[in-house]
């Protein structure tokens, strides 16, 4: 089969050498017979732009999951039974701090997104190491919070309210861990094959996910500490 | 063809059949107070409404298809005919027409109707709060200081007004007969206000499944005159039996089919701390203390 | 080492248990024996287990399904006959802790294991055809979503040798499904069953909806589509609306039953309220997940078998569309005896009820499309006229649960039960049998036995009825669900005449399985080979039956609604002389080794054997590394290949130039 055309990045068929001839000769015979009309020996669909609605999808329903936990949080926020608020546990300098790591994190993240779309493949793979290392410091930052909280007696099974913090940062911080690891596979590949089209699609994706979380982590900045601060 | 509209036929036969059947014993079609026979109302009305309706289609998708079966070739045949702005309309004002009235009766009954509405009378209401334990109910009568398992009384004519709430999980506190079910929910007050025009004995269940003893978690409910009531008050005050904090720890232990016990002397602050979980610390002591196996095994009943 | 798991969580002593777990041990040996003893391992590993073809996967989907089937109705049978047995002083045969167990399982079971796969497998056979496409969106998805489904599935009967399940409902109401008030591995059974079937689920949503924006033919624009695609499209985007809130629902579980959270406790703080409200977001989408798809196959029986176009397609799509909306905002009349106050009651009452205005209009429209038509009685056609019938009834009584006092004395009673399974299986599982006696000839090649066929209908359809007539009576006399025994006199022959209807519908599933095993038989007989054995108006007539893997060697151009009708009355040939190499995905085990893992961590922490579920969860991971750095995904169908293939199908054409 080595006339078979090879599928290209927008998912046109490109016909190898050779080939292409045939197939030329194919398609006039198809409209000459008024055929076309009614067929079309191939149809193309558009891969990449396929793979991309399908993981804003995904995104979406990622949304409606934290909604999910958003929600919880509102109503169960006031529910400390006796234990810790917010106003007495959240350290708001250091997730000030915390934040500034995913803020930049996410500027990085673009920086890498630009350079990807130079060609420039070393300059890519330098910018995702260095949100890399900014999406690990959110996580220290985050686990140390953590250890501090539970260390002192506040931790998730204190209270309902307390469950609903643990829970809505703790999942948040769990996607962030998971766009560490689809990173750091991310910088391996890019460094072994490249910047093919589907490390490509793939970077747009992982960039797409890092800024979701971004905006998630606002949320949960505004909701969670701004809110509980304040009260 | 003509096998299948027999049977057709034969499926509206246990219909009828098992409506009169049920009809006399039938609580929810035969209430015995006023709420209860508001809420049959609401289920007549609003059948009634939708049958106009629904009979047609039923009897149309019987016949349509009989009239334009595929041997039936006089019967007139338009392949492309999909689309009537007229028939359309009228498709779509029908239900809106059925559902507008329902929507207008679901607004007014609602609020009619709503458990903790109380219900207007020149007598002064009795109140009864009532507890859903694992697995039976626990009625406390404030005012008189005395408390039953599983049994309650109700003078005619007179509105009583439940307060409910849960020693445990999620139970429905529901007196066919009389109307209206609301839940009876741990740390929560809900109320449901209810009367009985009819002496007689009915039946109270849970109606929201809470485990093992659920079926058995039934309790009866007597309707009588005023005087039977008084009487009925003063037998219960007269046990011997009384129900301290103590107490009420052993009697939180699951058990079912609890037979019928009446308390003399009971606090009148019981069931607010029951509401407020101020015995549940004492209970999780008492239960970790009496731990049985626990229900891993099919067919335990028990908790741990 | 095993964490909680001891030889003696496998309950030896129970007769009942151990008779099933038996029976399924030696369905399980038979199966695994049979394939041994032909040498179809191989064959089966990369033709059918790691297939990533739409159509092969749909067909799992839908024996998976089947076999679910029968073990939700032996539970169903158990039921029935418990509640016949259980009154006065005879308790049965199935003691409490029994008897819940069995009541959780069947709903659990008959929604995500039977109707589900049911549903996902139709759209998996006919989807992809209907719109032209010669695949899904996301092949390997699609083999991995069936496969964590099937893990789900596997899970619950697992519970049944292994430990137990769980005693709270299929919804599985907290506080009762709280670690304090069901200590057992039980509710973990079912969290983790429908945790990993549930993402599952969720990424067939995403899947199906980048197929259906994104893979349609040439000329099918949204307004062309067939509307079993519509209903599709809109079961899709529920299912992405809803299932992220059954995962966060059984995370917050979880999380409570493992790390000692607060959620939904009746201490510290937690809101058991708010489970009810948070399970129900996602449960009433569910139920038009369920029945959504089934009103696009009706609407496509309708038309086929009346030989007519389907009356009112705008209406009909935006009254699917509007079902869907609605459907998110009526989930509150699942409680409204929870005492939300009259004008919250009403409001829900108010969306539900407007629900009726749509599927009425769908009614109508079905109606009107038979009208003035040539109707053929054919199997499909029967389902769906008693799915006419039965379901008018049971959208009569869902409106009448609607209006809150008539909620407030029926709510939870047997009147409920008979109302949805007067929608579900009058609505669903009618429907689901229509579709498949419909689309058999395209997925399997050739046609059900038309005989048995119609038995096994009349059988259902009686069956339903004496079964759930009774249960409405039941409800109107008070009688709750879920009681294991009874001592009213009255409801005694009621429950008997139910029992014997569930006998009756138990001679229709009978009379199915016989239907299958022969029309296996005779299939040379029944054999399709026109690929249009109904006079057909959609695409998925157009091509050769069974569909050949890559589905279409020519791509049609849509102009019409009903496109493939429109090629019959312009006399469009379907033969062709010229081919060309077509692009396939390759068969991956990736799907399969990930769903497998996620079933080692899913038993793993059931047991709590914290070693092992870290293991499966380094298998996941793993496997999805290997399989980014998996360059060989694709391939090239030679066009002699597909000549040959065509060929088969007598869709060769001499070259006339």
């Amino acid at each position: 089969m080595s006339n078979d055309p090879v599928l290209m990045q927008d998912g046109s068929l490109a016909l190898k050498p050779g080939y292409a001839d045939h197939a030329a000769d194919a398609l006039r015979d198809l409209r000459q017979r008024g055929d076309a009309v009614d067929f079309e020996v191939e149809h193309h669909h558009d891969v990449a732009s396929t793979i991309q609605l399908g993981f804003w999808i995904y995104l979406m329903s990622d949304c409606l999951l934290f909604s999910g936990l958003f929600a919880t949080y509102a109503l169960l926020n006031s529910h400390t039974a006796g234990g810790p608020a917010g106003s007495q546990l959240f350290d708001l300098p250091n997730v000030l701090i915390e934040t500034m790591f995913l803020l930049f994190s996410s500027f990085t993240c673009g920086l890498a997104t630009l350079a990807m779309n130079a060609d420039r493949r070393n300059a890519t793979v330098g910018w995702l190491a260095v949100t890399f290392l900014l999406g690990l410091g959110f996580i220290t930052i985050e686990v140390r919070e953590f250890a501090h909280m539970v260390a002192i007696g506040a931790g998730p099974d204190r209270s309902a309210f307390l469950s609903s913090f643990f829970t809505l940062v703790a999942t948040h911080g769990l996607h962030v861990t998971c766009g560490l690891i689809f990173m750091a596979v991310m910088m391996v590949a890019v460094l072994k094959k490249g910047l093919t089209p589907t490390n490509r699609a793939r970077l747009v994706n992982l960039s797409l996910f890092w800024h979701f979380l971004d905006i998630i982590w606002v949320g949960v900045f505004s909701l969670v500490y701004l809110f509980g601060v304040a009260h | 063809m003509k096998r299948n509209l027999w049977s057709r036929f034969c499926r509206f036969l246990p219909l009828p059949a098992t409506l009169l059947l049920a009809g006399c014993h039938a609580a929810l079609l035969d209430p015995k107070g006023p709420i209860g026979e508001a809420e049959r109302s609401v289920l007549f009305t609003a059948t009634g409404l939708m049958l106009i309706v629904v009979i047609p289609v039923i009897v149309l998708a019987i016949i349509i298809p009989w009239r334009y079966r595929a041997s039936n070739t006089k019967a007139e045949y338009q392949p492309e005919w999909s689309h009537s702005n007229k028939i359309e309309a009228v498709m779509w004002s029908i239900p809106i027409a059925i559902v507008s009235i329902l929507a207008v009766i679901c607004w007014r009954t609602s609020h009619e109707l709503d458990p903790f509405r109380p219900i207007p009378s020149t007598h002064k209401p009795v109140h009864i709060e009532a507890v859903a334990m694992d697995w039976k109910w626990l009625f406390i009568y404030p005012d008189q200081h005395i408390a039953t398992i599983n049994e309650i009384a109700l003078p005619v004519g007179v509105p009583v007004v439940f307060h409910i709430t849960s020693a445990t999980v999620m139970n429905s506190f529901f007196i066919p007969r009389l109307g209206s079910q609301i839940y009876a929910m741990a740390n929560m007050q809900t109320a449901d206000n209810l009367v009985a025009s009819v002496p007689g004995t009915y039946r109270g269940i849970s109606a929201n499944f809470s485990g093992g003893g659920f079926s058995g978690m039934t309790f009866k409910v007597k309707a009588m005159s005023e005087s039977d009531y008084k009487q009925w008050l003063a037998k219960v005050a007269s046990s011997t039996k009384t129900l301290d904090a103590q107490k009420y720890l052993e009697l939180d232990r699951p058990s079912s089919n609890v037979p019928v016990t009446y308390y003399s002397h009971v606090n009148p602050d019981l069931f607010a701390q029951i509401l407020m979980g101020k015995l549940a610390a004492g209970r999780s002591a008492v239960m970790a203390a009496t731990a049985v196996t626990s229900g891993a095994e099919t067919g335990t009943v028990r908790r741990d | 080492m095993f964490g909680k798991l001891t030889l003696s969580a496998i309950p030896y002593t129970n007769p009942i248990i151990m008779g099933a777990v038996a029976f399924m041990v030696i369905c399980v040996i038979a199966v695994l024996g049979t394939i041994t003893y032909f040498g179809k391992w191989k064959w089966l590993w990369t033709e059918w287990l790691t297939s990533v073809d739409h159509k092969k996967i749909g067909i799992m989907y839908l024996i998976l399904a089947a076999i679910m089937l029968l073990r939700g109705f032996a539970d169903a049978i158990m039921m029935r006959s418990q509640q016949a047995l259980a009154y006065g002083s005879n308790m049965g045969y199935l003691p409490p802790g029994h008897f819940d167990q069995v009541f959780s399982a069947h709903g659990t079971i008959m929604i995500f294991f039977m109707a589900m796969p049911f549903i996902i497998g139709l759209m998996n056979c006919i989807l992809p055809l209907q719109l032209g496409a010669r695949d899904v969106a996301f092949p390997l998805m699609n083999n991995l979503s069936f496969w964590l489904t099937a893990a789900g599935a596997v899970l619950v009967n697992v519970s049944l040798a292994v430990g137990n399940f769980s005693r709270a409902g299929w919804l599985g109401f907290a506080p009762l499904s709280e670690l304090h008030y069901s200590p057992g591995v039980g509710v973990d059974y079912w969290i983790w069953a429908l945790q990993i079937s549930g993402i599952g689920t969720t990424l067939t949503g995403v899947n199906f909806i980048a197929t259906i924006l994104k893979m349609r033919a040439p000329g099918m624009t949204l307004m062309r589509m067939p509307v079993f695609a519509w209903a599709s499209l809109c079961t899709n985007i529920l299912i992405v609306a809803a299932f992220p809130l059954l995962t966060v629902t059984l995370g917050l579980l979880t999380m409570d039953r493992y790390l000692g959270m607060h959620f939904f406790t009746n201490s510290l703080g937690g809101d058991p309220m708010m489970y009810i409200n948070l399970i129900w977001i996602w449960g009433h989408p569910e139920v038009y997940i369920l029945m959504l798809p089934l009103f696009g196959v009706y609407s496509e029986i309708v038309p086929t078998f009346s030989g007519k176009r389907l009356f009112g397609y705008t209406s009909m799509v935006y009254a699917t569309m509007a079902i869907a909306l609605l459907s998110l905002i009526v989930w509150l009349h699942h409680f409204f005896t929870m005492g939300n106050g009259a004008d919250v009651n009403t409001f829900f009452g108010i969306t539900t009820m407007i629900i009726a205005v749509p599927t009425g209009v769908k009614i109508f429209n079905w109606l009107l499309t038979m009208y003035r038509g040539r109707v053929r009685m054919e199997t499909p056609m029967l389902w769906t006229i008693g799915f006419l019938i039965t379901f008018t009834i049971g959208g009569m009584s869902g409106v009448l649960l609607a209006e809150p006092p008539a909620d407030f004395v029926l709510h939870n009673s047997l009147f409920l039960v008979a109302h949805f399974h007067n929608v579900i299986i009058g609505g669903v599982v009618f429907g689901i049998f229509a579709g498949i006696t419909y689309w058999a000839p395209k997925i399997f090649g050739f046609r059900l036995n038309e005989r048995l066929g119609r038995a096994s209908f009349w059988c259902w359809f009686i069956g339903f009825y004496v079964a759930f007539m009774p249960l409405y009576a039941l409800g109107l006399m008070g009688a709750t669900r879920r009681m294991d025994h009874y001592d009213v006199a009255a409801w005694h022959p009621l429950f008997i005449v139910a029992a014997i209807g569930a006998a009756i519908i138990f001679a229709g599933i009978i009379l199915q399985v016989a239907q299958v095993v022969v029309s296996i038989r005779q299939r040379e007989q029944t054999r399709d080979l026109t690929g249009d054995p109904w006079n057909g108006r959609t695409l998925e007539w157009a091509i050769p039956s069974p569909a050949p893997a890559y589905n279409f060697a020519r791509i049609p151009v849509v102009r019409e609604r009903d496109a493939f009708w429109d090629m019959k009355q312009r006399g469009v040939d379907l033969k062709s002389s010229t081919f060309v190499p077509i692009h396939m995905p390759r068969n991956k085990a990736a799907g399969f080794i990930i769903a497998g893992c996620a079933f080692v961590v899913a038993f793993a922490m059931i047991w709590h054997i914290w070693w092992l579920a870290i293991t499966g969860l380094a298998g996941v991971l793993v496997t999805l590394i290997r399989h980014a750095f998996d360059d060989d995904r694709d391939y090239h169908l030679g066009a002699d290949e597909v000549r040959r293939i065509e060929g088969l199908h007598g869709r060769v054409q001499a070259r006339s130039m």
